[in-house]
């Protein structure tokens, strides 16, 4: 019984890494840098995470059915893109659902081939990343596209004091919590997740279900799209470039499985604001830039290593036992 | 309340040609228990799931309450009131109890809304739970439960599509007794409200136990059928087994054998998978390990060959012992193994014979410290040993392994170990899913190797096939070894009874 109970304390710990690796990091870089423990600075960490939560989210929803998608940040480019080009003259009204239809119908490419032609995740999101790009490339000419005033605007904005991007990312995670929790499509997408052949025994539509969760995640790519170019107020060629690094890595830090069933939209946003931390801690520190990935692909290392850790005891605990020891 | 409920008549189904069903036909009324039992093999699972909607039959009547029915998958199953609770149970652990019980009809908030009503979910699940006496908050994620709580999830899932049928598929093998006696009870319960249940066991007291009427199957026909009153264990065990043994088996001359042991394993424990293992194997003998689904014969054979650790014992190959042991040592030191999972780990699918065979050898077949190839030398020797098993397919190198048929898949495992000329060679369940001549050729191939010298240990749970086979049986059951067998009293009955009973 005490070895069942040692593993369930290392189980709390893994899942309160993430948590004690932030508090560790502020601490870090509270010592080091005298303007990092500010309000201000919090509130531009805050802002500046929001268009990584608001794909993260995205990203959960795949993740949670065993997928991954490698092509959010050419979504991301692609959408500056094409906002920035064709719809500076309308409004928001229009071009916002614009984008989320651009968004859902890149998803629904993604989608086809995974649940149509049965090609694995990986490979079609490693091949629509580069068409993505490369369709944004060919519509810009590889030059800066600059947004219209309107969503400049929009980024400068606040309402109540807070401003726009994170009332966005509020919405965001509210539906998407909403869904996963209290709809029965979302309780299902945790079925898919932890076993796809059960799932589909028991009536569940198990092709329907990650085919919408590919078209989500390109959608909430698209609206971190809107909220970190209204930001930047212009997209270069390099606007997205690797963007699909923080946005995994939030997911996982923030506790959603890698191997589906297990995650959640508060615990992506959690990750997201960690993943924001170290940029801007480093920032703050005035750290050579070189470092900045090094940094990075060392907490994505922890991330998958918390998680893989995770799994194998959890399978070890749910383990079929043939003698059932009195 | 004794009205018929369930008639199946002149059920037939084969499998590639295989007949697996024929003629069978039984009847239950609601409220009552029918046992069925048989061998692995018989039947059994393949007219549950005709009925559970997983299969569908050649030809023959299911009549469900005087209605002909004929499910096409499970949900359809489900909607005729048919629940079968398989043994490997299909709950989510990731998922809340409530969340299990009703995931594929969730009480809404408001008609053709998409939002659960949480309240109405607890009150429901709440209910259900307390129809079989299971005091877990329906919150609680069935991660957190043990296996026989979990067993009563899915009876719970059942209950609320209003069953009126209910299959249990040998629903106590992960059970400890105390859960067993609860399940016993709830089906008594379930019983007294009309419910009628399907009780599939190897385990034959409790089947006299529970069961009001018993149905027998044998090779797909069913050869005993009754009221309880009719049966005991002996006769049980006589009508499934019932058949002569076959001139299936090659001869062979039994093996001087030398007296020291190539294999000798002392009181190897793994909580909660095998306890206190003992045996010998020696060089020139066949043991063949005899158990029923879940005994632990192939958790056994995965310690032995260093897949899975144990925690107490010793495992000694001829002079060392062998401790922790992992695949690689244990391949060293001359054991191989057949895993009973042919597609899922022994082959590599789209790989061409040749390197099929080679892959366990290269590195002792390569030259130099920097163990380059020789692929001339190579595909010889992969040539070789296939025409000593008999692989029938013109050019090894280019075919791939996944063309071929299962029996010649199997030749080709076992050639790639043989390449290795092992000296004790664990062969789990190495005739399963082939047909009957392809079998006799591998069993040719096993007794050669005997004759040759090696020492094997053969797992399977065809009596008849180590009956034929072995020089010695040890029989397995709840991780435990039950007992031994010589060769010149081996006798079926005892054998079952050994793995049967408890």
């Amino acid at each position: 019984m005490s070895r069942l109970d040692s593993r369930t304390l290392v189980l709390m710990l893994l899942r309160f890494a993430p948590l004690i690796l932030f508090a560790l990091l502020c601490l870090a870089f509270g010592a080091l840098s005298d303007r990092f423990l500010s309000l201000a600075n919090f509130r531009n960490i805050l802002t500046q995470s929001t268009h990584v939560a608001v794909m993260a989210i995205g990203m959960t929803f795949v993740l949670l059915v065993r997928g991954v998608d490698l092509s959010v940040g050419s979504v991301m480019y692609l959408v500056a893109v094409v906002m920035g080009l064709y719809l500076s003259d309308v409004s928001l009204f229009v071009s916002i659902p614009a984008i989320m239809v651009i968004g859902a119908a890149f998803g629904a490419i993604n989608a086809a081939l995974i649940t149509g032609l049965r090609i694995a995740p990986f490979i079609v999101t490693l091949a629509t990343l580069f068409i993505g790009r490369g369709l944004a490339l060919y519509l810009s000419e590889t030059k800066m596209v600059f947004q219209s005033d309107t969503v400049q605007a929009l980024g400068r904005a606040s309402f109540f004091g807070v401003p726009w991007a994170i009332w966005i990312a509020i919405v965001v995670a509210a539906v998407a919590w909403i869904t996963l929790t209290q709809t029965p499509y979302g309780r299902q997408i945790y079925a898919v997740g932890a076993d796809p052949d059960s799932a589909g025994k028991a009536g569940i539509r198990v092709q329907a279900i990650t085919f919408s969760v590919f078209c989500i995640c390109s959608v909430c790519a698209a609206i971190g799209a809107l909220i970190s170019a209204s930001q930047v107020g212009a997209a270069s060629a390099t606007f997205g470039y690797q963007e699909e690094f923080p946005v995994i890595a939030a997911a996982v830090l923030g506790g959603t499985s890698l191997f589906g069933g297990r995650g959640g939209v508060f615990g992506s946003i959690f990750g997201a604001v960690l993943v924001q931390t170290t940029s801007n801690g480093l920032v703050m520190l005035n750290a050579n830039p070189y470092l900045y990935p090094l940094v990075n692909s060392v907490i994505i290392f922890i991330a998958a290593w918390v998680d893989g850790r995770r799994r194998l005891m959890t399978e070890r605990i749910e383990q079929r036992k043939i003698r059932i020891e009195a | 309340m004794s009205e018929l409920l369930l008639k199946i008549s002149g059920l037939n189904k084969s499998f590639f040609g295989v007949q697996v069903l024929r003629d069978v036909g039984f009847e239950l009324t609601s409220g009552a228990v029918l046992g069925l039992v048989g061998e692995n093999g018989s039947g059994k699972s393949t007219t549950m799931n005709i009925l559970g909607g997983v299969l569908t039959r050649d030809s023959g009547r299911v009549e469900l309450a005087g209605v002909d029915v004929a499910p096409s998958n499970s949900r359809d199953a489900l909607a005729l009131g048919i629940a079968f609770i398989h043994q490997e149970l299909s709950l989510f652990p990731n998922l809340s109890v409530e969340e299990n019980i009703f995931l594929d009809h969730f009480p809404r908030r408001m008609h053709g809304l998409p939002f659960i009503d949480r309240r109405a979910l607890r009150e429901q699940a709440k209910k259900a739970l307390d129809l079989i006496d299971l005091q877990v908050a329906p919150a609680t994620p069935v991660m957190r439960l043990p296996q026989g709580e979990r067993q009563l999830v899915e009876i719970a899932k059942a209950l609320t599509r209003q069953a009126r049928l209910i299959i249990f598929d040998e629903p106590t093998t992960s059970l400890t007794a105390r859960e067993t006696e609860r399940l016993f009870e709830i089906i008594g319960r379930l019983r007294a409200q009309g419910i009628a249940i399907i009780y599939i066991s190897h385990i034959l007291g409790d089947v006299l136990r529970l069961c009001d009427d018993i149905v027998v199957l044998r090779d797909g026909r069913v050869v005993g059928e009754g009221p309880r009153a009719d049966f005991t264990i002996e006769r049980l065990v006589t009508l499934m087994v019932g058949r002569s043994i076959d001139r299936l088996f090659p001869e062979r001359e039994p093996a001087p054998g030398t007296n020291s042991a190539a294999l000798s394993v002392r009181k190897v424990s793994q909580p909660g998978v095998v306890k206190d293992v003992s045996f010998d194997l020696r060089l020139g003998e066949m043991l063949g390990v005899s158990g029923l689904m879940g005994s632990g014969r192939s958790e056994l054979a995965r310690i032995l060959f260093g897949l899975d650790p144990y925690s107490e014992g010793e495992i000694r190959v001829g002079e060392h012992t062998l401790s922790p042991l992992s695949p690689r040592e244990a391949m060293d030191k001359g054991l191989a193994f057949l895993t009973e999972d042919r597609r899922g780990e022994g082959l590599m699918m789209e790989a061409s014979i040749a390197n099929n065979i080679v892959l366990p050898s290269l590195v002792e077949r390569s030259s130099g410290f920097m163990h380059w190839l020789k692929p001339a030398a190579l595909g010889q020797a992969a040539r070789d040993v296939a025409e000593r098993v008999r692989v029938n397919a013109k050019a090894i190198d280019r075919t791939a392994v996944r063309t071929l048929s299962g029996g010649n898949q199997q030749k080709v495992v076992i050639a790639k170990w043989l390449l290795r000329a092992p000296t004790i060679f664990i062969l789990d369940e190495p005739t399963r899913g082939i047909d009957v001549g392809a079998k006799y050729e591998v069993y040719k191939i096993i007794n050669q190797m005997v004759a040759g010298g090696a020492a094997i240990l053969f797992i399977s749970s065809e009596i008849e096939e180590l009956i034929g086979m072995a020089d010695r049986i040890m029989v397995m059951g709840r991780g435990e070894v039950r007992g031994f067998f010589e060769r010149t009293n081996f006798d079926r009955e005892a054998i079952m009874k050994a793995a049967l009973w408890d």
